[in-house]
C-alpha cells in the first residue's frame, strides 16, 4: 500500500523512527504525512522525526475477534493525532489521557509500524 | 440559489426483504425503482434524472442505467457513504431548479447479509486511498472506529452506557409495530448493557443490524407533484458536509452534521424546536447522540441526558425518532442507512407511519445521514422536509 509519496515513512519505521510531515511555508506539522501541505497547499513539505511520546486521545478494544486488539488515536507531543494500536499493556488498565511511547511492531503484513505502549 | 420548496419527494419505497439470497443487487435496484414509481403514480418513461451511489453495481451510474433501461438527461453518482441518498435528494432538487431534469429517481440496494458482511471486519476502500497505508495495518473496522467516538464522548462529557442504551430502547419500542423489522422485540436498558461488548464501550445492542434490501425515492418539481395523487412533501432545507482528520487535528466530539445541519436550517428558515419528527442515521447508538447534538436539539455534551428516559419514543418522548425501528431494529440495506431515513420521514409527513408511532399533524420533519467512519473520514447530509 506504500507508494512513491509515502515510502520514506515506512523505510524509517523499519529503522525504528516515526516520521511526521512539516510544512516549511506555514510551519505546521501534519499527519498522515503528505507531499502537499493539507493546511496551506505548499509543496515545501519535509519529513521530521517525532520524539515518539504522546497521550491517548481515544481507544477501543475489539473484543469479538479471535485475538482482541486495541485501536487508538494518540496525540503526539508535536501536536498531531495519529491512528495506531496500543500494545504490550493490560487493556483493562489503560485510560484516555495516559502517557504513551512509540514501539515498532510488525503489522498484519509483517512490516514494522509505529504502535504505542504506556510510558 | 436557495433550494427551498424547489422540489418535492413524490415517491418513496422501502424494499420489504431483509434477506435476499436468490436475488442480484441490480435486481433489487430494479424492484425498488418500480416500487417508488408506483408509489408516486409515475412510470419509467417519466424519469429523466438518475442518482445512485458508488456502491451500485458497475461503473458509476452507467451499468445501472443500462440495466434499468433508463434514458435520462441528468446523472449523478455522488458517493458519501450511507449519507449519499440525502445528498442525492439535495442534488436532485438543485438539478430540477436548474431545469436539468423533471423527475429524478434515486435507488439503493445491497446484500451484505447474504454476502456475510459484518461491522467487525476491516473496511477497506482500496489500497490507493491515501490514508490506507497509514491506517489499514491497525485494524480499523466499522465498530471500533465508532466506538472511539463513544469513548471520547464519555471521557469529555460523562456520557454513560445507560444513556446510549436508551437510544436502542426507543428504536425497539417503534420496531414492535413494524412487521418487516428484523428485531421487533422491545428491549430494556439492562438488556442492552447485558449484551456482549463488541468494541469498548459498544455492546452488541448498540450496533445496527446487517440486512439485505434497498429503497428508492422519486424527486420532482412542485407542479408535477401537485398533479399526482399523493400528499406533497416539500424539500425545505438541505445541507451536505465532509469531515476528516484535519491533517492530524482530530476531534471526535462532533461530526460534519454540525455544518450540514446549520446549512439546512438556514435554508429552511426553521429551528430545531420547530421539528416534529427526526430520522437520524443509527449505525450505532453513539452516532445518533452526536448527530442530535450537532443538529442543535441539545447542547454539545448534553446528548446523554437528552436521549435518556425514553425521550426519543413516539407518543411520550420530546423528540420522536426513527419510528420504523431504524437501523438498530428494522433494517440497514447495503450497510447504508440514509435512504430509509428519508423514507420514514416521508411516511410521517404523509401521515402513513404505523398508527402507534404516527406523530400527530406531522408537518415538519428532519432526516440526517452519516457515511464512512465518524472517527476518520465521513460525509453528513441533512434534509428538512415539510408537508405542503
Amino acid at each position: 500500500m506504500s507508494n512513491a509519496e509515502n515510502k520514506p515513512f515506512f523505510d524509517a519505521a523499519r529503522e525504528g523512527k516515526l516520521l511526521i510531515g512539516r510544512c516549511q511555508a506555514c510551519n505546521e506539522v501534519h499527519y498522515y504525512p503528505r507531499a502537499v501541505c493539507p493546511f496551506c497547499a505548499s509543496d515545501r513539505t519535509e519529513w521530521v522525526a517525532a520524539k515518539g511520546r504522546g497521550r491517548i486521545y481515544s481507544y477501543s478494544v475489539m473484543r469479538r475477534v479471535p485475538k482482541p486488539f486495541a485501536i487508538a488515536y494518540v496525540t503526539l507531543d508535536e501536536g498531531v493525532t495519529m491512528l495506531t494500536n496500543l500494545v504490550d499493556c493490560d487493556f483493562e488498565r489503560v485510560s484516555i489521557g495516559d502517557p504513551v511511547r512509540v514501539v515498532f511492531k510488525p503489522a498484519e503484513n509483517g512490516d514494522p509500524m509505529p504502535m504505542f505502549t504506556p510510558a | 440559489m436557495s433550494l427551498k420548496r424547489s422540489a418535492c419527494i413524490a415517491g418513496a419505497f422501502e424494499h420489504p426483504t431483509r434477506k435476499a439470497p436468490d436475488k442480484s443487487v441490480a435486481q433489487l435496484h430494479a424492484e425498488v425503482m418500480n416500487g417508488a414509481l408506483a408509489d408516486a403514480g409515475l412510470s419509467k418513461g417519466d424519469v429523466d434524472g438518475y442518482f445512485c451511489a458508488g456502491d451500485a453495481p458497475g461503473l458509476g451510474a452507467l451499468s445501472m442505467l443500462d440495466y434499468l433501461g433508463l434514458k435520462v438527461r441528468h446523472v449523478d453518482s455522488t458517493e458519501t457513504g450511507g449519507s449519499s441518498y440525502l445528498v442525492h435528494v439535495a442534488h436532485a432538487a438543485a438539478a430540477i431548479a436548474a431545469g436539468r431534469c423533471d423527475v429524478a429517481l434515486i435507488t439503493l440496494a445491497g446484500r451484505p447479509r447474504s454476502e456475510g458482511s459484518s461491522g467487525t471486519q476491516p473496511r477497506n476502500y482500496g489500497a490507493s486511498a491515501p490514508d490506507a497505508a497509514f491506517e489499514q495495518p491497525y485494524g480499523p473496522a466499522t465498530v471500533n472506529m465508532y466506538a472511539m467516538c463513544a469513548m471520547r464522548h464519555m471521557h469529555e462529557f460523562g456520557t454513560t452506557g445507560e444513556q446510549l442504551a436508551w437510544i436502542k430502547v426507543a428504536a425497539s419500542h417503534h420496531a414492535q409495530h413494524n412487521p418487516n423489522a428484523m428485531l421487533p422485540e422491545v428491549v430494556s436498558v439492562q438488556e442492552v448493557l447485558d449484551s456482549p461488548v463488541i468494541a469498548d464501550p459498544l455492546h452488541r445492542l448498540d450496533c445496527c443490524v446487517v440486512s439485505d434490501g434497498g429503497g428508492a425515492l422519486v424527486v420532482t418539481r412542485p407542479e408535477i407533484a401537485r398533479d399526482l395523487k399523493r400528499p406533497v412533501v416539500n424539500v425545505l432545507g438541505t445541507g451536505e458536509a465532509v469531515k476528516g482528520q484535519a491533517g492530524g487535528k482530530v476531534d471526535l466530539t462532533y461530526s460534519a452534521t454540525a455544518w450540514s445541519g446549520k446549512a439546512a436550517f438556514a435554508e429552511a428558515g426553521v429551528k430545531p424546536a420547530d421539528i416534529q419528527y427526526v430520522s437520524i442515521y443509527d449505525s450505532f447508538t453513539i452516532t445518533v447522540l452526536i448527530q442530535l447534538e450537532d443538529l442543535g436539539f441539545c447542547a454539545k455534551g448534553a446528548g446523554g441526558r437528552f436521549v435518556a428516559d425514553g425521550n426519543l419514543i413516539a407518543g411520550s418522548g420530546r423528540l420522536p425518532f426513527n419510528t420504523d425501528g431504524g437501523g438498530l431494529c428494522n433494517n440497514h440495506p447495503g450497510n447504508r442507512g440514509g435512504m430509509t431515513k428519508v423514507i420514514e420521514a416521508v411516511r410521517q409527513l404523509r401521515g402513513e407511519a404505523h398508527p402507534a408511532v404516527q406523530v400527530r399533524n406531522c408537518g415538519l420533519a428532519l432526516a440526517n445521514g452519516t457515511g464512512g467512519h465518524l472517527a476518520s473520514r465521513h460525509g453528513c447530509a441533512t434534509l428538512i422536509l415539510e408537508r405542503a
